[in-house]
């Protein structure tokens, strides 16, 4: 039960610091929207090509904003040593981890609510009919972003190149869930039952794992 | 003053063989001692003798590379008090909070019992309760120090470790510091603080460690030589 109320309590602290200087809401909101509308103005697609690279375009914008909001996160524990503090009260570090997580896929799928209706009207997708869908993927795959760049934001505060190492880490790693969730997110779209089974179930998967493997060796990515 | 309300249960503590390494320098080489409970000692040295790093391996934030270090009277699985507090060179609280939130924030992760209760308790000894809904960017040097030192005594430690406590801090909040510290160490906790010189809260010191280059060049927990280690570093 310690993890949970340690966790809870964490949550609120970053909810409570993030609403209080509104720096990565504001900023990944803005980035976002900006990717978004640029894209539809240099490609100006048709109603068939938004429905096949909409989802692309989409997900490679949630993935630039998630790295700009995933590299302060422990970053800005290190100002005043935090993590230390930190570490010395929880009694399970995982907390630490699944407070930072929790919020990060909060404030990315907050992102991503605010930014819809200027997908849909800018792209001319309909994501009304298949929304409920859409949020669970969107949930999915963002959580699975949360959870690896959230260890990768870990070991890269303390690297010597961490602006660098953290995109360079992520990337590769999120390569499997960036393509489940585009590709869901057309069949979606395209009412493809089988391929947006298959592609859940897939995201469901990779986040259990990251999961747990977070949970096993979390403590390890901490250490000075 | 009454920062020590309360029972302080008896903890030492014992570093043996202990290596620290960086890469392929030594921070700390087989460092082996025992403070007992209810000691106030204080480690000397000059910049880079390991004073920091052995204070982080007690304060269980930085792991050693090798060797062993227990707390003697610690209750096994005991929650709360056993861990020590640390104050470190930064505050370890967050600027964006509040000093009453930032109390309330760590004695609810420690399980302290009655949160708020406690966190306005030493809010009013350490000197901030009237400024306790200011955002803690907004403090000084000398208040931030003091809700430092608050936030290590939260969960009423038995253990305290502090590294160069003074710092920023101006004649009175010394004299607060060291009078503060005397009440706890009176009430049974355990002192370690790394100090440059002597102060009035090295008068405090019933032992002192000289280090150099990671290593311990010196002990002692008697009146002339504890003098001699702090200022010239031989006893």
């Amino acid at each position: 039960m310690s993890l949970f109320s340690n966790t809870t309590v964490l949550l609120s602290k970053e909810l409570r610091t993030e609403f209080r200087s509104r720096e990565l809401l504001t900023t990944t909101v803005v980035f976002i929207l900006v990717v978004l509308i640029l894209f539809s103005f240099s490609i100006s697609p048709t109603t068939e090509e938004s429905r096949e690279f909409g989802p692309g375009l989409l997900w490679l914008a949630i993935l630039f904003a998630a790295s700009l909001m995933l590299q302060p996160c422990f970053l800005r524990e290190q100002s005043n040593d935090t993590l230390s503090s930190l570490r010395l009260a929880v009694s399970d570090p995982f907390s630490i981890f699944l407070a930072k997580l929790a919020a990060n896929t909060l404030f990315l799928m907050v992102t991503e609510l605010i930014m819809l209706p200027f997908f849909a009207v800018f792209y001319n997708v309909p994501v009304l009919p298949e929304f409920s869908w859409l949020t669970l993927v969107l949930f999915l795959g963002s959580l699975g972003i949360s959870i690896a760049g959230t260890a990768l934001s870990a070991i890269s505060a303390q690297a010597r190149m961490r602006e660098l190492l953290l995109p360079l880490l992520l990337l590769p790693l999120l390569t499997p869930v960036l393509v489940v969730s585009a590709t869901v997110t057309v069949s979606l779209f395209d009412r493809e039952p089988i391929v947006k089974g298959k592609g859940i179930a897939f995201l469901a998967v990779f986040d259990v794992v990251f999961l747990t493997a977070l949970w096993l060796f979390g403590e390890y990515l901490l250490e000075e | 003053m009454t920062v020590t309300s309360f029972t302080i249960p008896p903890t030492g503590l014992r570093f043996e063989n202990i290596d620290k390494r960086y890469g392929g320098r030594y921070a700390l080489r087989r460092v082996s001692f025992e403070i007992e409970a209810g000691e106030c000692a204080v480690l000397a040295g000059r910049n880079g003798s390991g004073k920091t790093t052995l204070l982080r391996i007690a304060g269980q934030i930085v792991r050693p590379t090798h060797g062993r270090l227990s707390f003697p009277g610690r209750t096994a699985g005991s929650d709360g008090n056993s861990r020590p507090g640390y104050v470190g060179h930064s505050t370890m609280v967050y600027d964006e909070l509040t000093a009453e939130e930032n109390l309330l924030l760590f004695a609810k992760l420690q399980k302290v019992e009655s949160p708020a209760e406690r966190a306005e308790g030493l809010l009013r000894e350490v000197g901030l309760f009237e400024r306790r809904t200011s955002l803690v960017r907004t403090f000084s040097r000398g208040m931030r120090q003091r809700i430092a030192i608050a936030r290590a005594l939260i969960h009423r430690p038995s253990v305290l470790l502090l590294d160069e406590p003074a710092t920023g801090l101006d004649p009175l909040g010394i004299t607060w510091l060291a009078n503060s510290l005397r009440e706890l160490n009176r009430a049974g906790c355990t002192v370690v603080m790394s100090l440059h010189g002597e102060s009035e809260i090295s008068a405090l010191a019933t032992r002192a460690v000289r280090l150099d280059a990671g290593n311990v060049i010196a002990d002692t927990k008697t009146g002339a030589s504890l003098h001699d280690i702090l200022m010239f570093g031989s006893a």
